[in-house]
């Protein structure tokens, strides 16, 4: 990876206990928020990774069941490195645990009028009415509130129930970037509609969390031109809505293969195929000098095509570095993100500080 | 801007190499191979009347909309693209950046085939309020747009946005069946959570406004209800409890206003509904080389069939081109090594560090195309019969009408030629 100390001193979010995190599509959020929850896992913590846009993502990643309604055992975080000491002091070895949540708004409205105003039949009554599909389909506003509200109460301190576990920290896999402000921003969202109440007092305590040290609302982008634009605007919108802005992860990127010099000789058109060549037979790559002149010469098209694309990478990688937040990298996995690859991910957001 | 294209070595000797070399490893067994989509033909054919783009978020859509668009009116046809998100500069490019609802020309296209390009940028608020307005008295209409309920359910409501992509479909269509301005309508597709919104939408939003809920709101309205009560008097008691009072008036107050145009809307979703279904249209579900955009694509494709609605095929964007060379990423990194014990042992080399970062940089080039290849013939192994264009990843992102042209040439372009 880059210039990033190999074993950070302590991690850049240790007092945030909700960790939201939102990125355009297509840049692997929810990836992104899973290895984030086994980094957080591999300190020590206990951390509940919570999904809330009906997709089963994590039950795929973690190649489990899909997950019900309710708190799932789902990981362990990878004990501390021998022989180095562990940043949250947790003992030597001793790794979390990662559960996870399905929200779903309509199973959160039955369990929030269950909680706090003891509706159990009338909640029930109303299923058959078709409101609670109303309230979640189409009261706006209402959705959000109930989805963030089943965070926040699995984040607070002290929550209440029969067996209700306490959780380290809490870790969102949020809406993408274009509706994440809107949908931390619950008590705005729903002031058109309902000016007073209790659904109001209940946003507004949310509020409280949300826009405390305690939250932080974490980017994934790669680095192309359009997530790397709705990354800026997506800070800027939390920002002017006083939501805390965390890190930005940058996913997917290219690996560091070749060296600055050797980039610059590849773009340059400066090595020889023939030399190339001649290192191929001494590699005991088989075939005739013919077939060895054709692959270095394809090799040197593709290490042109490389360059060009890191080029372009650095262009996007300025950009990130203006946002004046802290910024993570993560490579692109030539295989694809499995359970392995997950783990892989989550120790290159712990040596980079990130948890 | 530039396409990524891997120089392909003297033909002569890279088809020397192939036949002199066997593959190994996952690339010896040639994986299910998808019918070629031939793009071109579905834009040409004058019976193409529609194309809807669809896919999961972040795999291209709005490009390739934008690019067909272009390449059609290019080839002589009239079009009109809806687009619903596109990157600002693009937008800029085509001249879409006001949100004014209306197709507006795009300069710069080659109109020598005697056609022409229009593109607009879906505001799906007003198209909302113009329909909500096309169907009410304008008191009723005033009471309507001014209803906190309403404001949200038109800028909110998930399924808005896709269901007023339809209407606009609808509309456009009807207007250039009447006066002919168009031949041909390409429709990009909100960036949904899911792709199936889409097609669901319509249901969703006309459901919810048949619901009982509903009905039980417009009760009081329409006088005693004998039937509701008990539960009612739960119903509202709760929902005071919870949301408030004021809320519950509001609410029934926008449902009782609202019940006038709902028939209008269901009519409307239905005629959609069947447009979309007609023998003109053609939907293109477009995906990238990711297992979750390829389950995505295979969902869609199965709702398709099951709705009857006309399928033209599969979309792979951004997919690594295959590497034009027989080399495994074994071989490569094995390579490494034995250029490691050379070097170490004194031998008079060229530039190991350098050959052997290439040799690496090739064997991770191998193992995507190997693993994208992999995904796509799993795709094809259970969707044999869906025709599927691949168009490899370009290093920028398209923001000018030159950049849309070369993308509708990759789309465009014949499959690249198979190796035995």
């Amino acid at each position: 990876m880059r210039d990033v100390p190999t074993d950070a001193p302590a991690p850049d979010w240790s007092r945030v206990q909700l960790h939201v995190v939102t990125g355009k599509g297509g840049t692997g959020k929810s990836t992104v928020a899973a290895a984030l929850a086994l980094a957080l896992a591999s300190t020590g913590k206990n951390v509940l990774l919570c999904e809330v846009e009906g997709r089963q993502g994590i039950a795929r990643m973690f190649d489990v069941d899909p997950l019900p309604y309710e708190e799932r055992q789902i990981a362990k975080g990878l004990p501390a490195g021998a022989g180095t000491p562990t940043a949250s002091g947790a003992p030597r070895g001793a790794a979390g645990t990662v559960y996870a949540l399905h929200i779903d708004a309509e199973s959160a409205l039955l369990d929030y009028l269950a909680m706090y105003y003891r509706l159990g039949r009338a909640g029930r009554a109303l299923d058959r009415f078709g409101v609670i599909e109303f309230a979640t389909t189409i009261a706006p506003g209402v959705r959000d509130v109930l989805l963030t509200g089943k965070v926040f109460e699995a984040a607070k301190p002290g929550r209440r129930g029969k067996g209700a576990r306490q959780y380290d920290a809490v870790v969102l896999d949020a809406p993408p970037t274009g509706r994440i402000t809107q949908f931390l921003n619950v008590s705005d969202e729903l002031a058109g509609l309902a000016k007073v109440g209790p659904v109001k007092a209940q946003a507004d305590t949310m509020m409280t969390l949300f826009r405390s040290e305690r939250t932080a609302v974490h980017f994934v982008t790669v680095l192309e031109e359009m997530p790397v634009q709705e990354t800026a605007d997506g800070i800027a919108d939390l920002r002017r809505t006083q939501l805390p802005v965390g890190g930005v992860v940058v996913n997917l990127t290219r690996p560091d293969e070749l060296d600055g010099d050797d980039l610059a000789e590849v773009t340059a058109g400066a090595s020889e195929a023939s030399g190339i060549a001649a290192d191929l037979a001494a590699a005991g790559v088989d075939g005739t000098e013919e077939e060895r002149a054709a692959l270095a010469e394809h090799l040197l098209s593709e290490g042109r095509d490389h360059a060009e694309r890191k080029a372009l990478e650095d262009a996007q990688r300025r950009l990130v570095a203006q946002y004046d937040v802290p910024t993570y990298e993560l490579p692109r996995l030539a295989g694809g993100v499995d359970l392995g690859g997950l783990y892989e991910l989550a120790a290159h957001l712990r040596r980079q500080g990130m948890a | 801007m530039s396409v990524s294209s891997t120089t392909p070595a003297g033909p002569g000797s890279s088809s020397s190499m192939r036949r002199a070399r066997h593959r190994v490893g996952a690339l010896a067994t040639e994986p299910v191979a998808a019918p070629h989509l031939d793009l071109d033909a579905l834009i040409s054919d004058p019976g193409t009347g529609i194309v809807v783009c669809c896919g999961s978020g972040g795999v291209g859509k709005t490009t390739t909309a934008a690019a067909l668009a272009m390449r059609a009116a290019e080839q002589g046809r009239k079009v009109v693209v809806l687009t619903i998100d596109p990157a600002r500069r693009l937008a800029q490019s085509m001249g879409i950046e006001e949100l004014d609802n209306t197709p507006r020309p795009v300069v710069g296209i080659d109109t020598a085939a005697g056609g022409r390009l229009d593109a607009m940028m879906l505001d799906m608020k007003s198209t909302f309020d113009e329909v909500v307005e096309s169907q009410a008295s304008p008191e009723k209409a005033r009471a309507i747009l001014e209803n906190p309920f309403y404001i949200a359910l038109s800028s909110s409501f998930a399924g808005t946005q896709e269901y007023m992509a339809m209407e606009k479909l609808g509309q456009i269509h009807r207007q250039a069946a009447v006066d002919g301005t168009y031949d041909l309508i390409v429709v990009d597709t909100p960036p949904s959570r899911s792709a199936l919104d889409f097609l669901d939408a319509p249901e969703r939003l006309s459901s919810f406004l048949d619901g009982r809920f509903i009905k039980l709101l417009l009760a009081p309205a329409k006088g005693p209800a004998k039937i509701m009560g008990m539960g009612f008097g739960i119903i509202t008691s709760a929902l005071t409890k919870v949301l408030g009072a004021q809320v519950l008036t509001d609410l029934q107050t926008f449902v009782a206003a609202f019940d006038t145009v709902f028939g209008g809307f269901r009519q409307r979703a239905q005629q959609t509904y069947s447009l979309l279904q007609a023998e003109q249209t053609a939907f293109l579900v477009v995906a990238a080389p990711e297992r979750d955009a390829l389950r995505e694509a295979a969902y869609f494709v199965e709702r398709l069939a099951d709705d009857r609605m006309p399928l033209a095929g599969l979309v792979v964007n951004r997919a690594h081109p295959r590497p034009d060379v027989d080399l495994s990423a074994e071989e490569a990194l094995a390579a490494t090594r034995r250029l490691e014990r050379e070097e170490s042992a004194g031998r008079d080399l060229y530039d190991p560090e350098l050959t052997r970062g290439l040799l690496r940089l090739h064997a991770d080039q191998v193992r995507i195309t190997e693993r994208e290849t992999g995904l796509r013939a799993r795709f094809a192994a259970t969707h044999p019969e869906v025709a599927t264009a691949v168009v490899p990843a370009l290093s920028t992102d398209v923001h000018d009408l030159d950049g849309l042209r070369r993308v509708g040439a990759l789309l465009t372009a014949p499959p690249a030629p198979r190796e035995d």
